[in-house]
Order: structure tokens, then C-alpha cells, then sequence
């Protein structure tokens, strides 16, 4: 599914990524660890098509409507509500039966009597399962997770760990951590960045 | 024709942040108003009418670049252009979107000052009318884009009027020669030929605005 | 290279018209070569955003630089024009010193659009829109000045006679070859110039 040989990106003068060589298959789960600054936020973000290496090969053999990011930010309109953000994501990402969907995920995830209200209004670990309702809306057959559980309360990492133990055989995953005792149940390969 | 449902539900998005924000419009309205009223005490006693017409148009643009530099604030602010950039549709659904809800907004603001224009300084023709919407047009497609391309920058206030005065001047000169001349069809021609220029390359290059 | 600016030097004294005409030989062709640079920057800015050309933005971006350098001459000889035809330093009823303003505008814009954002892909791609915006805006508003001088200045008014006598098209023509020349040559300098900087940007990098 993804292809990495040799990646490098600089910023400006500064070199973020080197010599980055990497596979995941279908049903592969990348780990990604390193400490802050070494480039796990840049890497998923040239794995997402956010950025474009400066040199070496990157291949992802799928096209966006399969792809979930979840970055840093949640990626949602504070003014919009719950369900109003999801519909818009259902709309661009052609989720076939948006509204049964966006219901669905936004229970799973404990936000369904929050869903009129404003995103603007949510706490952080609300924000944080929004998002993940947002990266999974579309079935994603590749997953790219940057610091998943930040934010998250015990609760919200239970619902994470349901959702994660489920997909992990059906999509691919590049996670970024930098708690990756969590997530090693589920990795099957591991890249450690300086 | 996903694609015209995208641009529909990008514009319903930004009319609705609009609605729920109220900071952008009002501003404008209020912004459009208080410039033709400078304007009054602007103009010596032999001005003649047509200096106020063309005071007109310098009201428009700046009113209009108010509203740009809003336009992709909530994208910036909370990186939500990201979110747009990675879906599966066409990145030039985000400006058309984006252009069409400009769009939206500089008529509202223009059903207002057109009116106050008429009440302080003379009677509008159907010619500066013609010409009013012609060059919304050109404001929003052009205006739109540049304000993408100011809001990845450090300097972006600074940075969108720079980018935009040289490229408002053949609007100016339209919009202005349809409100005074006495051939405004070729004014009005030159609108469209602008905005059809523009719009075409605003719509093929805005994917390359937004992706690296 | 050197050749092309004796050249310059060389064509001067063959025209003795007085001094508005010779500034009219410097002027001209200073505003085709100006024109060239510009479209030139439009070219490589599209091969850079169509093919994604290595290199192509940084050759656009010295064509535009160069490009201004002439607007900026083209602007300055015209004034000097100005000046011994119409007795003043400006003149709006000029449409090619009119032109020449709004382009330098434009391209200085470029600059500060350039300027304010970190060197990379992304700063290489909103150059190369920016510079196709440019291309596009100069028969546009050729066409807007040429409109708008019949509502500022409604009396008519072209002076500008393009009839020359055989000698003078002559040393017109040797005048642009040489002007073209002279581009050519600080283009290939510049650029040379700005691609030793990042050759040895990263080499520096390697050597991290």
C-alpha cells in the first residue's frame, strides 16, 4: 500500500526526514516513534499527500477518498456542529448514507447528544473523538494517526482501542506516538526516527 | 456533477459559518458606508459627479478586500484547509466555493451602498449596476485565489491588497467606464473579457495554491 | 556578452535626431526586452506547474527579476522621454508608461509575495501562479489603459508615429538585438549565480 525508500524533506534549511525507507502492506500496522521534532508529524503528512518530499520515493497506491489523516489539529469548523462538520466530510468524501453514518460513528464515540452542538463548545478530548469520527466516516482503507490518544480521556482511549482492535486486519495504519506501549499489540512493524 | 454538489456544500458551508460568525458581513456593510461618507468631505465643492462615481469603485475595492482577507480565515485558524485539501474532490471546488459565497457577500454589501451612493452623491444608471455585478465577478474569482495564496504566508494582511491592486485595475477601468462613458458596452466587454480570462485561469491553477 | 554592450555604445553615435529620438532607442527596445523577460518567467513558470520542471522555478523567478530591472529602465527612459517631449517628468496619456507602471506594480508584488514566505514547493508554486497571472493581465490591460484614456483624456490624442526611415529601423533593430542580448547575458549570469548558491546550500546540507 505504501512505499517509502530513501525519503528526505527539508523545510527552508533544515532538514526534517533522512533516509527514510519503509513498506506497509494492506493489513499492515507502521509504528512510528521518535522524540518531539524528529519528523513523525512531517512524515505522515508526505505519507497523507499534504507535502511533497524533496527527494526520495514515496508511493501510496491508494487515491484520497481512502485515505484518513487525523494530524495535530481536529480539521473541524468551530462555528459548524457535530453533525453539520461530519455531513460536510460526508458530503466531499461521497459517504454513501452520510447521515446513518455520521450517526453511528458520533454514538460510538459518546458525542451522539453533543452532535447539535458547536464544535467551538468541545473540550479537547471531544474535539479529539470528533476527529475520529471524521478520519473513519469514510472507511478509510489506510489509516494515518499522529498522537491518537492525545487528549483523549480513559474513556475515550477505551473507545479508541474497540475501534483500532477492529480495523486493524481490514486497513492499513501508519501511527505516530510517542507512547507506543499502547499500540504495540497492534504493530507489526516498527520505525524509530532520531 | 459531484462536483457542482461539492462547490454547493463548500459555499453553504461558508454561508453558514458566516451566519453563526457575523463578523465578516457587518463588517463590510459598515465598512462601504462610513468610506462614502469620507468621501463627502473628500470631494471640494467643483468636483464634478463623475469624481464621486469613481470614489464609488475605490469604495467597492477596498470594501471587497475586507471581505477577502476574512474569506479563508477559518481555514487558517484552525488548519481546516487541510481537511479540504485531502478529500477525494476537485481542490478548485474549494474556490469556486469560497469565490461564490464572496460573491454573496459583496452583493449584500453592494444592495446597500448602491442605494446610499444614489442618496448622497447622484442616480445610478443600469450601466454602473451592469458593471457593479460584472466586476463582483472578476473581485471574487481573482480575489478569492489570492487570498489563499496571502493566508500561507507570515505577512498575509500586508501581503493580499499588494497582490490584488495591479491585478483590480482593469476592473476599476471597466466598472468606472461603464458608470461615466457614453459607450458603456465596451467597458461591460472588457468586464467580461476579464473575468472569463481569469475565472478559467483562477480554476485551473487554484490546485496548486493549496498543495505543494 | 561584452560584445553585445559595446554594441550599445557603438549604435549611439550613428543617430544624431536629437536627443528624444535616441532616447526612443533605448526605450523601446529596453520595453520589448522587459516584455521578453517577463513572458519568459510565464513560460518556465508553466513548465514548472505543468511538467514540474527542475529548476524551472528559479529560472523564472531571474527572468522576472529581470524583467523588473528593465520595467524600472523602461520606466526611467520613458520619464526621460516624457521630460523633452511634453516638458514634464510623467505622463499619463502615455498607454506604454501607464502599462509599464501597473506591470512594475505587479511584479514587485511578486517579489514581496516571494520574499514573505519560506524558500520550498510551495513558495515555487505560488510564484509560477502569480507570474501566469502576470502574463495574463498584460493585454488585458493594454486594453484597459487604451479604454480608460477615452474617459480620462477624451481628446485623441497618437503622436506616436511608427513610420522610420530605413536607417533608423535599422539601428531600432540593432538597438532590441543588442537590448535582448544584454538580457540574455545577465540572465545566464544570475542565474548561474543563484544556482552555485544552492549547489553549495547543499553540499553544506550533505556535509550535516
Amino acid at each position: 500500500m505504501i512505499h517509502a525508500r530513501a525519503l528526505e524533506k527539508r523545510y527552508d534549511d533544515k532538514r526534517i526526514l533522512r533516509g527514510v525507507t519503509f513498506d506497509v502492506a494492506a493489513d499492515g500496522f507502521l509504528l512510528v516513534t521518535g522524540p518531539n521534532g524528529a519528523g513523525k508529524t512531517t512524515l505522515l503528512r508526505l505519507c497523507a499527500g499534504l507535502a511533497a518530499p524533496t527527494r526520495g520515493e514515496l508511493d501510496v497506491s491508494v487515491d484520497r477518498g481512502r485515505l484518513g489523516f487525523l494530524g495535530h489539529e481536529p480539521l473541524v469548523y468551530r462555528e459548524l456542529t457535530a453533525l453539520e462538520n461530519l455531513d460536510l466530510y460526508g458530503r466531499l468524501y461521497r459517504v454513501s448514507e452520510r447521515r446513518e453514518r455520521s450517526g453511528m460513528l458520533l454514538e460510538r464515540f459518546g458525542l451522539w447528544d453533543a452532535r447539535h452542538a458547536r464544535a467551538g463548545s468541545f473540550s479537547r478530548g471531544m474535539l479529539q473523538r470528533l476527529a475520529l469520527c471524521r478520519v473513519l466516516l469514510h472507511e478509510p482503507s489506510v489509516l494515518l494517526l499522529d498522537e491518537p490518544y492525545s487528549g483523549l480521556d480513559d474513556e475515550g482511549v477505551k473507545l479508541l482501542d474497540r475501534e483500532l482492535a477492529e480495523r486493524v486486519t481490514r486497513s492499513a495504519f501508519v501511527v505516530a506516538t510517542h507512547e507506543p506501549e499502547r499500540l504495540e499489540q497492534f504493530a507489526s512493524a516498527r520505525l524509530a526516527l532520531a | 456533477m459531484t462536483y457542482f454538489s461539492d462547490v454547493g456544500a463548500l459555499a453553504r458551508k461558508d454561508l453558514l459559518l458566516e451566519l453563526r460568525a457575523r463578523d465578516t458581513l457587518p463588517a463590510m456593510l459598515l465598512f462601504v458606508v462610513s468610506t462614502l461618507v469620507v468621501f463627502h468631505f473628500v470631494l471640494p465643492s467643483e468636483s464634478s459627479d463623475l469624481a464621486a462615481t469613481g470614489l464609488l469603485w475605490v469604495a467597492l475595492l477596498f470594501t471587497a478586500l475586507l471581505g477577502l482577507s476574512r474569506s479563508f480565515a477559518a481555514e487558517r485558524e484552525q488548519g481546516v484547509i487541510d481537511g479540504l485539501v485531502l478529500a477525494p474532490s476537485d481542490r478548485s471546488a474549494i474556490w469556486l466555493g469560497k469565490a461564490l459565497s464572496i460573491l454573496a457577500f459583496l452583493g449584500l454589501a453592494e444592495v446597500i451602498a448602491l442605494p446610499a451612493f444614489a442618496l448622497f452623491f447622484r442616480p445610478i444608471s443600469a450601466a454602473l449596476v451592469g458593471g457593479v455585478v460584472l466586476a463582483d465577478l472578476g473581485i471574487a474569482a481573482v480575489g478569492t485565489l489570492l487570498a489563499a495564496m496571502a493566508t500561507a504566508s507570515r505577512a498575509r494582511e500586508l501581503l493580499l491588497p499588494l497582490l490584488f491592486l495591479p491585478l483590480a485595475i482593469p476592473i476599476v477601468v471597466g466598472g468606472v467606464g461603464a458608470s461615466v462613458s457614453g459607450e458603456p458596452g465596451r467597458y461591460l466587454g472588457l468586464l467580461g473579457l476579464y473575468d472569463a480570462l481569469f475565472a478559467i485561469i483562477c480554476w485551473a491553477s487554484f490546485e496548486y495554491v493549496v498543495t505543494e | 556578452m561584452a560584445a553585445a554592450i559595446a554594441l550599445i555604445f557603438f549604435y549611439a553615435p550613428v543617430d544624431q535626431d536629437g536627443l528624444n529620438q535616441k532616447i526612443f532607442y533605448f526605450h523601446v527596445p529596453i520595453a520589448f526586452t522587459a516584455y521578453a523577460c517577463f513572458g519568459w518567467g510565464g513560460w518556465k513558470a508553466l513548465r514548472h506547474l505543468w511538467k514540474g520542471d527542475e529548476g524551472a522555478d528559479l529560472e523564472s523567478y531571474v527572468a522576472i527579476h529581470l524583467g523588473v530591472i528593465f520595467g524600472l529602465l523602461t520606466l526611467v527612459t520613458g520619464s526621460i522621454w516624457a521630460r523633452f517631449r511634453w516638458g514634464h517628468w510623467w505622463e499619463w496619456k502615455e498607454d506604454q508608461l501607464v502599462l509599464f507602471l501597473v506591470l512594475f506594480l505587479f511584479y514587485c508584488a511578486y517579489f514581496m509575495l516571494r520574499y514573505s514566505l519560506p524558500a520550498g514547493p510551495q513558495r515555487a508554486n505560488l510564484s509560477a501562479v502569480y507570474a501566469l497571472f502576470g502574463v495574463a493581465l498584460i493585454p488585458v490591460s493594454v486594453l484597459a489603459i487604451r479604454l480608460s484614456q477615452r474617459f480620462i483624456h477624451p481628446v485623441a490624442f497618437n503622436e506616436h508615429g511608427t513610420n522610420m526611415a530605413a536607417s533608423q529601423f535599422f539601428t531600432f533593430c540593432v538597438a532590441l538585438v543588442a537590448m535582448l542580448a544584454l538580457a540574455a547575458t545577465m540572465y545566464t549570469v544570475e542565474l548561474a549565480g543563484k544556482r552555485l548558491d544552492v549547489h553549495l546550500r547543499e553540499l553544506r546540507e550533505a556535509l550535516q
